[in-house]
């Protein structure tokens, strides 16, 4: 029988304004940025922050619950590696978030739709 | 200063099975700086959610990736199970764990395969493509399939595997290892071999942690982790240690596969000998899912994270995939740098790219 | 004729497939199915290329590409369609971004069924394209003839 790890995973909500020195936290404990992932429910979006500890497994998660108007600061200039989640928010969610570090401004997957699957205006609009 | 011009490349190449585009900025023959840009197979599949109830969305997310395709449906059922609470029953634990692992061993000889092609060893690239076929043939005695077959439920599984298919899947990796035993030798111990993948493309430690990279790519790297530990499926009652390497560079990476062949061939004979025997292959479920789970699976490229949020209708809210080549993107393109023009094909295909993955 | 006949060359794109026709197509050419066995050499290159497999469905990124790699190819040409995703967009046929079949894009000439595609369906579809080729081939070299040697756009 092998030893099973399985810590219980923690789900924090937080405010935008204390994203960045969320992450700045989890950088310096050492946990790796696992993922970002966007969900449009009940017209705001939920943005989830995950990080991984690799040796312990322990998984983190942040949850920001915004406004489809609210601008969030991107996390780029702590983890470059976040670039392509965010990138992948923008295009497909149209959440707003600035300074990313390589913006591909919408063009990521190059989809012809605006926001698919972000709030259902802007489908109409277009 | 030597000047720097921009070579575009992909989306269609000889080396790659799948398009992916790389701007790369070189100087001379040195990249500087690779820039990808993907979104050739993006397809939109999330958004399937609003369309196809929780079961049938098994479906949708099989049909994520063509190689992987039974660890993506067990990774989503794993998460629709954990929100409604429910055990499912333990010989389907174990029928998932023996198809998970045939799954990674057709993946990593499909990826040794191709990176024989990738150097120009031809003969090495069709003796690992035709010891691959036999694990095939496993997974369509199974199932019926070759490659997408579709078994995983929400709540368990829909086929069985007899005892006598058991033996002959016993049988059929012990001809497998004696074979990839003289295909190990030729990639690990091969002169021309070693000449194209050792000390190409390193990636230190503190690289793959910063850029989060998952899967064999980082292990490679020496980043010990190994979601099956999270004990899915039938892995609490399998023994097993993630197979790391330090070095970092592409024959590690080599070395690591090759590894986990040998271990999930390992883990294949010790869930054969644990099966239970039980008629009840899924456990019902009633009513609809209500709430979130993040799932983390191993799969053959490493991490892949599910994430399905349900609020008590049949239709989940939000279902979201983050596969491991998403995650080893970053990493790839911090690879690139520094490396010669002529080793790039070979690099892309070291982090084992599955782009249909990446952009579902 | 007095011309001197040739194996076509085979090309293969894949378009938003999700790998499994993919690796089908590439198992065909390795030896437990080999495909050369029919008289087709695979390339990476379109320029020469004569039957082009497309796997998966078109979507709005990769849709210029496929009309560039069919509009290099040379005249006459033969697609084949492999996997349910090409031929009519499959399970991915209501996502945003899938335009649908290949044929939304370039004339399609064989469909082969399957999620995945059977590496058999994909010999037959294979072996359909080879002698369509050849009549195709035929064809062109009659019209040529018959136009005292202006050059002519076949079919396809």
């Amino acid at each position: 029988m092998a030893e099973v790890i399985h810590p219980e995973e923690i789900l924090e909500e937080i405010e935008a304004s204390a994203l960045l020195t969320k992450v700045m936290e989890k950088k310096k404990d050492g946990y790796r940025l696992s993922q970002i992932c966007a969900a449009y429910i009940d017209e705001k979006y939920e943005l989830s922050y995950s990080f991984a500890d690799d040796e312990t497994y322990q998984y983190v998660t942040y949850r920001l619950v915004i406004d489809t108007d609210v601008e969030i600061p991107s996390i780029t200039e702590i983890i470059p590696q976040a670039l392509f989640y965010e990138n992948e928010m923008k295009e497909l969610f149209g959440v707003k978030i600035k300074m990313i570090s390589l913006d591909y401004e919408n063009r990521l997957y190059r989809i012809r739709q605006e926001a698919p699957l972000g709030p259902k205006k802007a489908e109409k609009a277009e | 200063m030597a000047k720097r011009s921009v070579i575009p490349y992909g989306p269609q190449h000889p080396v790659l099975p799948e398009p992916i585009h790389l701007d790369l900025v070189v100087e001379d023959e040195k990249v500087v700086e690779a820039i990808p840009s993907i979104g050739f197979i993006h397809r939109g599949l999330e958004s399937l959610v609003d369309k196809r109830d929780f079961n049938q969305m098994t479906y949708v997310a099989e049909r994520t990736c063509g190689i992987c395709s039974f660890q993506h449906g067990m990774g989503y059922c794993e998460a629709v199970e954990h929100i409604f609470g429910i055990e499912i029953p333990e010989r389907a634990k174990f029928l998932r764990t023996i198809w998970a692992e045939l799954g990674r061993m057709h993946s990593h000889l499909l990826w040794l395969g191709l990176l024989a092609d990738g150097f120009g060893f031809e003969n090495l690239f069709y003796q690992c493509w035709r010891i691959r076929e036999k694990i095939l043939d496993m997974q369509e005695m199974t199932s019926g399939g070759r490659l997408i077959f579709s078994v995983n439920t929400v709540g368990g599984v829909i086929k069985d595997i007899p005892a006598d298919m058991l033996r002959t899947i016993l049988s059929t990796i012990d001809d497998v290892e004696a074979e990839l035993k003289v295909v190990q030798r030729t990639f690990l111990d091969d002169y021309t071999v070693q000449s194209r993948l050792k000390g190409v493309g390193v990636l230190t430690k503190e690289q793959a942690h910063d850029l989060g990279c998952a899967g064999p790519f980082g292990r490679a790297s020496g980043i010990n982790t190994d979601m099956r530990k999270l004990g899915y499926a039938a892995y609490p009652h399998i023994d097993f240690e993630p197979i790391i390497s330090n070095d970092g560079d592409s024959y590690a990476r080599c070395e690591c596969r090759i590894g986990e062949l040998f271990q999930s061939m390992d883990i294949l004979r010790q869930a054969i000998a644990k099966i239970p025997n039980e008629t009840d292959l899924a456990t019902p479920v009633k009513g609809n899912p209500n709430g979130e789970y993040f799932m983390r699976v191993e799969q053959p490229r490493g991490e892949a994270i599910y994430y399905v949020k349900a609020n008590g209708k049949p239709y989940v809210e939000r279902f979201r995939i983050r596969t491991p080549t998403f995650a080893n993107l970053p990493g790839l393109c911090e690879m690139l740098k520094n490396t010669e023009l002529a080793d790039i094909g070979l690099l892309v295909l070291t982090i084992d790219p599955c782009i249909s993955c990446t952009e579902r | 004729m007095a011309n001197i006949k040739r194996s076509p060359w085979l090309l293969h794109y894949d378009g938003s497939s999700c790998n499994g026709c993919d690796i089908e197509v590439l198992a065909c050419l390795t030896p437990i199915y080999d495909a050369e066995r029919f008289g087709v050499m695979n390339t990476g290159d379109p320029m020469q290329a004569d039957i082009l497999l497309i796997t998966g469905g078109i979507n709005a990124q990769n849709q210029p590409t496929v009309k560039q790699l069919y509009e290099q190819m040379p005249r006459p040409k033969v697609v084949v369609a492999v996997g349910v995703c090409a031929c009519t967009g499959g399970v991915f046929k209501e996502c945003y971004n899938i335009l649908g079949g290949a044929d939304t894009t370039i004339p399609v000439d064989i469909y082969v069924p399957g999620c995945a595609a059977r590496p058999q369906a994909i010999i037959d579809g294979i072996v359909k394209a080879v002698d369509l080729f050849q009549k195709r081939l035929e064809e062109h070299y009659e019209k040529k003839r018959g136009q005292g040697g202006n050059e002519v756009s076949a079919n396809g």
